[in-house]
């Protein structure tokens, strides 16, 4: 398994073994590793801080017409949570969230399985696999949206959907933005997957098939389990930056129409960027911050166990 | 042809392959159809720009449009501005990571330090904060102290986009370099710096080039901190502003811009391949 175990590292004393090099005091040795880290940890603290008074903006009444804050303790959390917009936002990106996730994991593994079986056209397919993935987000939303428009798109024109039919209204926007989504990031699972797969024993399968185990049992008993973990990472990856979705809504919708489509992300940018309520937006993006921070360590957990087991059904 | 190993899914001529086929093809037109669609958007007359057919005589005029000051004086979006201050931003973010990340990288691959698990977590949760955090502070500060619509500002914040790239994909090249290499420059009289610079280096070079380049495209495709840090914007800011908040709208010249904003992303991912999964998942999953 390749996801990275820190128990194999060596520690900083340890690290020449047998032989010393000549002329380097075990002090200088022993405080290389931090030496060589320096650069980088200046980096991190200056991003660091911004994030740390970020969260001080939480506590504070800090808005463009505010420009000398005083603290007003938890007055934010309590307006954030007594706003219905709040909540609806909440809504609408753990609908995004989980919708997108799930269709994309399915689509992606599907993909994966059937590129796998190394045809022709797979062999061709892979390459273009990756083409939605690597275009910007914004790129992708801006051909989406002049596609989606109800007058002159072609999707109207394609499926004679009439130019009263509009992907964005809204009630259909939210499931437009997930189209989009999909559109960008299945390969993404799907390629990670198509690794994994790639990456399976060869031995189990051969066995079962002489024991005349159909194809289903296969995958479920079999393929399924050895693949969990590259899976899981894969949904790790999209549930988190799903959670966090901005540039595809905000270009597709702004948010809109009304409020049907303003995820956590964008009504921040809307509160603190356009409206300039700097610790209303910052409130926002730190509960949102929190929510991520529980998430990922839960589905990080969840993979290492998978990962155990996994390990465990290759021996 | 020999007889493969059986994998699920893996018959070949029958019924069930033939479907797959399909499904497989049904995949790809869906996948390709907007790329296409955005490319003959692009080669479409202005006259043209509203119509949903297919068959059209081609022209470069809006390739021509944006990437000149025609394409200023007509929709007021500077691209080729844009395009300038996108590449250096990008590039300057991606030298100042590799210059500060290759040694942490190796630090981190190399040794077990205290702290050296945290530092590297705390880069990867870089990866999944949200942006804003990080960004509305900065927004403040640098309007305070000046970085607001500087190469120097963004140069900066991008570090949020590329700096845990490259040092998580480069530690896994270093953690799985054998240490027997350098231990051999060493005994042969090297100093650490030179058996680094003259063994070590070297032998990562596939990984600091597929860091690099993924962390370009990460950052060229980035668009929410240029969008609030800058006014002069980026590529992908330029491209939006072209679809005209309220005013007229150039879809032909939004299609071009975005086939010469997805080239840089596309040409690079294409050479790097064979790496892409490794950086896509920081090294999680090997391809």
């Amino acid at each position: 398994m390749s996801i990275r175990q820190h128990g194999a590292m060596r520690s900083a004393d340890d690290t020449v073994g047998g032989h010393q090099p000549p002329a380097v005091s075990p002090a200088r040795r022993k405080w290389r590793p931090y030496i060589l880290s320096i650069p980088a940890t200046i980096i991190l603290i200056g991003i660091l801080y911004p994030f740390v008074q970020g969260v001080g903006y939480t506590f504070l009444n800090y808005r463009a017409t505010e420009p000398n804050p005083h603290f007003i303790a938890v007055g934010n959390y309590v307006a954030v949570f007594t706003d219905p917009l709040f909540w609806s936002s909440v809504r609408i990106t753990g609908t995004f969230a989980i919708v997108a996730t799930v269709v994309e994991t399915i689509l992606g593994v599907i993909i994966a399985l059937l590129l796998n079986r190394s045809s022709m056209i797979g062999k061709i397919f892979e390459k273009v696999l990756i083409l939605p993935l690597m275009i910007a987000p914004v790129i992708a939303a801006v051909i989406w949206k002049l596609m989606f428009n109800p007058q002159f798109g072609i999707l109207n024109h394609i499926f004679r959907l009439g130019s009263t039919y509009d992907f964005l209204s809204a009630d259909r926007a939210l499931w437009s933005i997930i189209l989009v989504d999909l559109w960008i990031y299945t390969p993404f699972v799907a390629i990670l997957v198509l690794a994994g797969v790639r990456s399976l024993p060869r031995e189990p399968f051969e066995a079962s098939a002489v024991d005349g185990a159909n194809w289903f049992y296969m995958f479920r008993r079999l393929m399924l389990p050895m693949m969990w973990p590259y899976i899981l990472v894969a949904v790790i990856f999209r549930f988190m930056d799903c959670l966090k979705v901005f540039d595809i809504v905000y270009v597709l919708t702004q948010g809109g129409p009304g409020h049907a489509t303003s995820t956590l992300q964008v009504n921040a940018y809307i509160n603190s960027i356009i409206n300039f309520n700097y610790s209303g937006g910052a409130t926002y993006m730190f509960i949102l911050w929190i929510i991520v921070y529980l998430t990922a360590q839960q589905l990080v957990k969840l993979l290492g166990r998978a990962q155990a087991r996994a390990a465990g059904s290759e021996a | 042809m020999a007889q493969k190993e059986l994998m699920p899914g893996q018959k070949r001529f029958t019924v069930p392959a033939v479907i797959a086929d399909l499904a497989i093809l049904g995949w790809f037109v869906f996948s390709l159809f907007p790329i296409v669609w955005m490319v003959m958007l692009a080669l479409k007359t202005p006259s043209e720009q509203t119509t949903t057919y297919f068959k059209f005589a081609p022209t470069l005029d809006n390739f021509v449009t944006v990437l000149t000051e025609r394409g200023t004086l007509l929709t007021s979006v500077n691209f080729p501005a844009a395009i300038l201050s996108s590449t250096i931003n990008c590039l300057g973010a991606v030298v100042i990571s590799l210059l500060v990340g290759i040694p942490a990288a190796y630090a981190a691959g190399r040794w077990r330090f205290r702290g050296s698990d945290s530092l590297m977590f705390n880069l990867l949760s870089f990866r999944f904060a949200p942006e804003l955090m990080v960004i509305v502070p900065l927004f403040v500060i640098y309007n305070t102290i000046g970085l607001f619509d500087t190469s120097l500002g963004m140069v900066w914040v991008l570090q949020l986009v590329t700096m845990p790239l490259v040092v998580w994909i480069l530690r896994s090249y270093f953690e799985d370099l054998p240490e027997d290499l350098e231990q051999a420059a060493l005994l042969d009289g090297y100093t650490r710096r030179r058996a680094f610079t003259m063994v070590a280096l070297p032998l990562v070079r596939p990984g600091i080039a597929a860091s690099a380049l993924l962390a370009f495209i990460f950052a060229w495709n980035n668009y929410m901190f240029p969008l609030i840090l800058t006014n002069s914007g980026s590529v992908t800011v330029a491209i939006t502003k072209f679809l005209g908040g309220g005013g007229q709208a150039y879809y032909n010249l939004t299609a071009a811009a975005g086939v010469v904003g997805a080239l840089p992303p596309l040409i690079l991912a294409l050479t790097i391949q064979r790496y892409l999964v490794q950086g896509l998942s920081f090294g999680a999953v090997k391809g």
